[in-house]
């Protein structure tokens, strides 16, 4: 990669906080760095990830509507976590978060476990029971 | 309390703070010696092993074992911890800070709030370098940015004891010793011949050179495996490891590139200077490669097929492989 073939496609992934470095060289060859805003194929696919992330989240508020799932999944596919994550997180069996997952466990829980799910995901026991 | 500590911006969180770290300590290393020296170059392919339902391929070698051979190979002595508990982590970190001791560290970039929204998954390998402490903010020298930020001390925390792949457990590192009389070109020689020997040798078709023939033949039946959408996910996954921050480009092999000119030019020895432009070629390759994957993964790709694809990677996946065993054979 020439020095001028640094790629500045910005789409604002760098919230115009920062420049990311790249390694390319000049006209004679030699090796330095440049700073770039972006590369199209870098936000394509960094966007595909997120899209396929808010996917789940839509689909799974959908699923707590129609009272499937509790509002805990909701948090923790918006805090991009699978089972083993949050269990590890709350260090508490998969088995016990997956029944929390659903409504029936998650209107059990006593609020010594709500608090410490709210304070993983870092939102007041309020907000854990709504899926905003 | 705050270290007198340079900040320089790197392409690389580890590399970059192998490079940070080391200047302070006054060894004048730049982030392509570090790469170099500590073998960060690789390439890997496990399709059995998964992250988000998505194989790894990965450019590099293990986190964290850039700066262990790196030391190894330097001489210089590091002191690296983990804590079962945030209080000790911290109290350690406090405790180094008012020695005047820079500390490095390794956090999620998930819980690191002063990165842009877009870059925060739960990649848990992050390094950063903490130099500071101003009440309950610590300051922090963040590799891949421009300058220096600073963290409060509950995320600092929540950062530094991630869950996942790995945890974090309050892992943190600082040199204790940095030798005066290091012989830097035997290190790069021993680096050096580290990678060639493991790109160009390794018999398994996971790993090294060959492993790249191995992911062109996996990505030829991507779409008539997983179907369309599946396999642009399977793509898109194989660029964002190659390009996402942190690799300077072509999944570190414009990295390298620089290693090799300044081994070079060190070493006295012109072929390495050659060695260099061919990878840079390569590396080309690699940004023609993701390219296309973009394109496919836009449906902008007009007739390309997935075949084209994986041809392109077989013949990066011979180039290297020639490249690193041609590199493997030199006398120094």
């Amino acid at each position: 990669m020439k020095k001028d073939e640094v790629p500045q496609d910005d789409e604002n992934l760098f919230e115009g906080k920062f420049k990311v470095v790249k390694y390319a060289v000049d006209e004679n060859g030699n090796y330095g760095t440049v700073g770039s805003s972006g590369w199209e194929p870098e936000n394509v696919v960094l966007n595909q990830a997120w899209e396929e992330i808010n996917k789940k989240v839509e689909e799974t508020k959908k699923k707590i509507e129609a009272g499937e799932l509790s509002p805990l999944a909701y948090h923790m596919e918006k805090n991009i976590m699978d089972v083993g994550m949050l269990s590890q997180y709350m260090d508490i069996s998969k088995r016990n978060v997956s029944k929390h997952l659903e409504l029936a466990g998650f209107n059990e829980l006593d609020e010594k476990t709500l608090k410490r799910y709210a304070e993983v995901f870092d939102i007041s026991v309020e907000e854990l029971k709504k899926t905003e | 309390m705050k270290i007198d500590f340079e900040h320089r911006q790197s392409a690389h969180c580890e590399t970059g703070v192998i490079s940070n770290l080391m200047r302070h300590h006054g060894l004048d290393i730049s982030e392509p010696m570090a790469l170099g020296i500590g073998s960060g170059l690789f390439f890997s392919h496990m399709p059995f092993i998964k992250v988000n339902g998505l194989p790894v391929t990965t450019y590099r070698i293990m986190p964290g074992d850039i700066f262990k051979k790196f030391s190894k190979r330097t001489g210089v002595e590091m002191k690296r911890q983990a804590f079962s508990s945030p209080e000790k982590a911290m109290n350690e970190l406090d405790a180094c800070l008012e020695q005047g001791l820079p500390v490095g560290m390794l956090t999620s970039v998930f819980y690191l709030p002063y990165l842009p929204r877009a870059f925060r998954f739960h990649f848990n390998a992050h390094n950063i370098v903490v130099y500071g402490k101003e009440g309950d903010d610590y300051l922090v020298s963040d590799p891949i940015l421009e300058k220096p930020e600073v963290i409060d001390r509950r995320m600092l925390i929540r950062a530094r004891f991630a869950k996942g792949m790995p945890n974090t457990n309050g892992r943190m590192y600082y040199p204790t010793h940095v030798p005066k009389d290091i012989d830097i070109n035997v290190a790069i020689i021993k680096g050096l011949k580290y990678t060639a020997k493991d790109m160009g040798t390794i018999p398994l078709p996971i790993f090294g050179g060959r492993a790249i023939g191995f992911l062109a033949s996996r990505v030829a039946n991507y779409d008539k495996k997983y179907g369309k959408e599946e396999a642009k996910k399977y793509l898109g996954n194989i660029v964002r490891m190659q390009e996402e921050i942190g690799t300077g480009g072509a999944g570190f092999r414009f990295m390298f590139g620089a290693f090799l000119q300044e081994a070079s030019a060190r070493l006295g020895n012109p072929v390495l200077h050659k060695k260099s432009l061919e990878i840079t070629k390569i590396g080309d390759q690699w940004r023609n490669f993701a390219y296309d994957c973009g394109r496919m993964c836009k449906d902008r790709a007009d007739n390309l097929t997935y075949q084209d694809l994986a041809d392109q990677l077989s013949d990066i996946g011979r180039k290297e492989i020639l490249f690193f065993q041609s590199i493997h054979k030199m006398k120094f």
